[in-house]
């Protein structure tokens, strides 16, 4: 897992290094480009804490001109870019290469525009999601999408990840909440997309870079929407003898129409670690826990817990409780949202992984994670978003252990390969980056992941801006020989392939 | 060369109007349109072909024959279906089970017409055109899951999937949406479906100031009662360059037609419906306003009314599609009374302009864009002359654009000119 082929050096821009860290500090105060080993060693990796990596320098422009400067002085000198956000990525995305430049864009900390007229917030990459959500909050307002890092991630980075959250399933991912963003090329081109208007005229290029990763431009402002907080907000913690109990709950619950704000699913391992960690009251007796959580009118919400109550029972639920009043309703969450931190004191490392599975085919997943739990001999905790089919197994191990960590990787590949042959998807919400790059082939084609290159090398034509993600470089298609070439030319022709 | 595809390059050879009804024979065709470099007009069943520039091409490539549904999931939430099936057909199917498509695709057959034509599923992803609860739930594009298709090379190629959550590569589902038929060939098609709510009813508000009718905008987007549509229809304009249309188009027992009215709608159960009416009541002091209230059938039948254009059916007018930030709605209502025939939807955000004579279109395009809006000439008139363009888009990108055209389709192949005249 530390391990990873990773795009070949660039000895000539190495060997430039200082030279290049003299140019940089021409375009934004020299206290902003970090070059020491001490002052670089912080942004060796990201939240997929087991690939490390030192870049070259680091620079921390304070503004969109300068961040153009930089990427026009790096396009012309053949120099590699690596756009960071707040760190908190789980897929490796911000990993740094020894010949690139990483772009932090940490300074980038201000809210800009709060227009409540227009139900938006005009803010720069750097704030964190919850700051949007505080910012607006004295007017009753919030920003929608909640990723579980949302006091850290910053919303730039949700807009490289296309960020979701627990209450996506009523209210989207990021793509379905911001209006625009401006942009700046790899080329130092400056390109201002959507604004304060609903839909884009055009190409839906907005839709092309939430999610793209950092691949295809530097996010310098966002402008997000934001929405009134609802009248009533409940939840109910519901208890299920078996799995597929309470998988068959999850379906049922959508086929009758109802679209819950949060519906979440926690696996036996998980209860217990929560509950242990932070006491949140939940059944000792249940295999599965379920959190159900509704908005809207008062009327509504009582009228569709009703629903849910009978649709649990008829699903042999062993427990229901509705949250009777606030502090419960949180109550019923801290346990949830501690679960990581619950496994880090469960074993000394733990790898959370994210993949997509159609809902109807939960009970066959976690069976399937069981199975594989067994043959690893690795304990596995379980949390789903269990609305929209996201699971985010934590696999437990000793990273200092070689032979366990590499079972581990295993294990969380093979998890990945089964959503895709459910009918889902390697990543939800976390991304491609690094991680999961040579799964890929399991999902797409070489005409697939051509036509995704292409778009790629149309707005990067050097392939300098983040690149070795998303994209298997030990490309199975390449393997095989079956390379796209184009015009006799060769993408990535300065990829290692195997 | 195998025997399907020398059928294949005949075929094409020798008809200039092709129906292909396989993914197999969309891609073998393509692929001999790539050797040949031909370009290709891509359409479905041309419900929306008079939108964008004339398409000059060599071949046609028609999409309507390759129908019908792949797969529908109710419990999923998603439906599978070749580009060519028609809107009315699956929303017919999702009737069965309650579930309807939520971001209600404009129908534009009343406009050419005077009669309903919704097109196809493979058009309505092209163009991308959301009708009144965009506000609210989202765009055709969030609503597309993933799709197969072909690109100008004649390669298959797919994105995303059947699962709302997946960030496994560049979204390409969204850049199809709306992209005309400029990029890819679409072979199928997932689109996300919601249930349906049980009840509706609209309120309409008889009043006809911008600046309360702005407010009014304002207190849907500030509320918390799920508003799910808000428009405002002003008086029709008195001169004789525009037919009287809007009683014709609004003709419900409880809703007077004589002058200008704003409505709203609620969606739910008939209790939480009436929780939310009386909670708006207070929210917008209602009681200050004539009003009335549409029941559920006259509510529905509201809605198709805007959602197809009614106002302007059969126009022989120019008619322009504006996107504003809301707050603008006021300056752009002040301009527009009683010079042209419109109607605001999306809750202040989205207008319908009906404009009369190539000259005016620079007044009303100048106005949007001054209002920090963009603007789409959707109909032309027949003496429309061209001298404005139909999209608007600025230098930069044109560029970004340009050079993911390219990277869809390297000869230019797709619809060539059908959006912007370099390609």
């Amino acid at each position: 897992m530390s391990e990873i082929a990773l795009p070949k050096v660039d000895r000539t821009v190495v060997s430039k290094k200082d030279l290049i860290v003299n140019n940089l500090k021409q375009f934004t105060d020299k206290k902003n480009v970090l070059s020491e080993l001490d002052e670089i060693r912080p942004y060796e990796t990201d939240a997929l804490a087991a690939y490390k990596n030192l870049p070259l320098a680091v620079v921390l422009p304070e503004n969109t001109q300068e961040v153009s400067e930089i990427l026009k002085f790096c396009h012309r000198e053949n120099i590699k870019v690596i756009p960071r956000g707040a760190g908190t990525g789980l897929s490796g995305g911000a990993l740094p290469l020894n010949d690139a430049i990483l772009l932090g864009l940490g300074k980038f900390n201000k809210i800009l525009d709060i227009d409540f007229d227009n139900k938006c917030v005009v803010t720069q990459p750097g704030v964190t999601n919850l700051s949007i959500t505080h910012a607006v909050k004295h007017k009753g307002y919030y920003y929608a999408p909640d990723p579980s890092s949302q006091l850290a991630c910053s919303i730039g980075g949700n807009v490289a990840e296309n960020s979701g959250g627990v209450h996506s399933l009523k209210y989207g991912t990021t793509t379905n909440n911001i209006l625009g963003v401006e942009m700046v090329m790899m080329d130092g081109t400056i390109c201002r997309i959507g604004g304060k208007t609903l839909d884009q005229e055009g190409y839906d290029l907005l839709g092309l870079i939430c999610g793209s990763e950092g691949l295809l431009g530097v996010i310098t402002e966002v402008t997000v929407k934001i929405l009134k907080n609802p009248q009533t907000v409940k939840a109910a913690l519901i208890g299920f003898p078996t799995i597929e109990d309470g998988g068959n709950c999850v379906t049922d619950i959508i086929s009758n129409g109802i679209t819950p704000a949060g519906m979440e699913i926690m696996d036996k391992a998980l209860i217990d670690a929560t509950e242990k960690f932070v006491h949140a009251g939940y059944p000792m007796d249940a295999e599965v826990l379920m959190i159900v959580e509704l908005d809207g009118t008062k009327s509504e919400v009582e009228e569709l817990f009703k629903q849910i109550k009978q649709i649990a029972e008829k699903n042999k639920s062993n427990s229901f409780k509705l949250s009777k009043n606030e502090k419960e309703r949180l109550g019923f969450w801290s346990g949830r949202k501690a679960a990581f931190p619950a496994c880090g004191a469960m074993a000394p490392d733990y790898y959370c992984m994210d993949g997509t599975i159609p809902r109807g085919k939960l009970s066959e997943i976690l069976k399937e994670i069981s199975r594989l739990s067994k043959k690893y001999n690795l304990g596995v905790a379980n949390g789903f978003h269990a609305g929209d089919g996201n699971l985010h197994p934590l696999i437990l191990f000793d990273g200092s252990n070689k032979e366990e960590l590499r079972r581990t990787e295993e294990f969380g590949a093979e998890i990945l390969k089964a959503c895709v042959r459910m009918g889902g998807a390697l990543s939800g919400e976390h991304g491609i980056g690094i991680e999961k790059r040579e799964l890929m082939c399991e999902a797409f084609n070489d005409n697939d992941i051509q036509q995704q290159i292409n778009i790629k090398m149309s707005l990067d034509e050097k392939n300098l801006l983040n690149p070795g993600k998303v994209y298997p470089i030990l490309r199975k298609c390449a393997e095989e020989g079956r390379v796209h070439v184009h015009r006799g030319e060769e993408k990535f022709p300065d990829l290692p392939r195997f | 060369m195998f025997t399907e595809e020398k059928k294949n390059s005949q075929i094409f050879q020798d008809s200039n109007h092709l129906s292909p009804t396989s993914e197999l024979e969309v891609s073998e065709l393509i692929k001999e349109a790539y050797k040949k470099k031909f370009p290709i007009d891509i359409h479905g069943s041309n419900s929306k072909k008079f939108i964008g520039y004339n398409v000059q091409a060599a071949k046609s490539l028609d999409f309507s024959s390759l129908s019908g549904v792949i797969e529908y999931l109710p419990e999923e939430l998603y439906i599978k279906v070749k580009p060519g099936t028609l809107i009315k057909d699956i929303e017919n199917i999702l009737e069965k089970n309650n579930q309807e498509l939520s971001f209600e695709p404009t129908d534009f057959g009343y406009l050419k017409e005077g009669k309903s034509n919704k097109g196809t599923a493979g058009g309505c992803v092209s163009c991308n055109f959301a009708g009144s609860r965009r506000f609210k739930v989202g765009s055709v594009r969030d609503f597309i899951l993933g799709f197969r298709g072909v690109n100008g090379k004649g390669d298959i190629i797919k994105s995303g999937g059947t699962v709302v959550k997946n960030v496994t590569g560049y979204d390409l589902s969204k850049l199809v949406s709306g992209s005309f038929g400029t990029l890819v060939a679409l072979t199928e098609v997932t689109l996300k479906i919601s249930a349906k709510k049980p009840s509706q009813n609209t309120i309409i508000i008889y009043e006809k100031d911008p600046k309360i009718i702005s407010d009014l905008f304002n207190m849907v987007l500030s509320s918390s009662n799920e508003i799910s549509g808000a428009v405002f229809v002003p008086d029709e304009p008195k001169s004789k360059k525009f037919t009287p249309n809007k009683s014709k188009a609004f003709k419900l027992n409880d809703l007077d037609q004589e002058g200008a009215f704003f409505a709203f709608r609620i969606e739910g159960d008939q209790n939480s419906i009436k929780e939310r009416i009386k909670d708006i009541s207070n929210e917008m002091n209602l009681k200050k306003y004539k009003t009335s209230n549409l029941d559920i059938y006259q509510s529905d039948l509201f809605w198709k009314s805007i959602n197809s254009l009614q106002l302007f059916s059969e126009t022989k007018n120019n008619l322009l599609r504006a996107v504003v930030p809301p707050s603008k709605s006021e300056k752009m209502m002040s301009f527009l009374n009683n010079k042209y025939r419109y109607f605001i939807d999306w809750s202040g955000a989205l207008f319908w302009i009906e404009v009369p004579g190539d000259q005016n279109i620079k007044e009303v395009k100048n106005t949007i864009i001054q209002n920090n809006g963009y603007v789409t000439i959707i109909k032309k008139s027949e003496d429309f002359e061209f001298t404005e363009k139909l999209f608007t888009i600025d230098d930069t990108k044109l560029m970004i654009s340009k050079k993911i055209k390219e990277s869809f389709d390297p000869r230019g192949l797709f619809n060539p000119g059908k959006m912007y005249k370099d390609f």
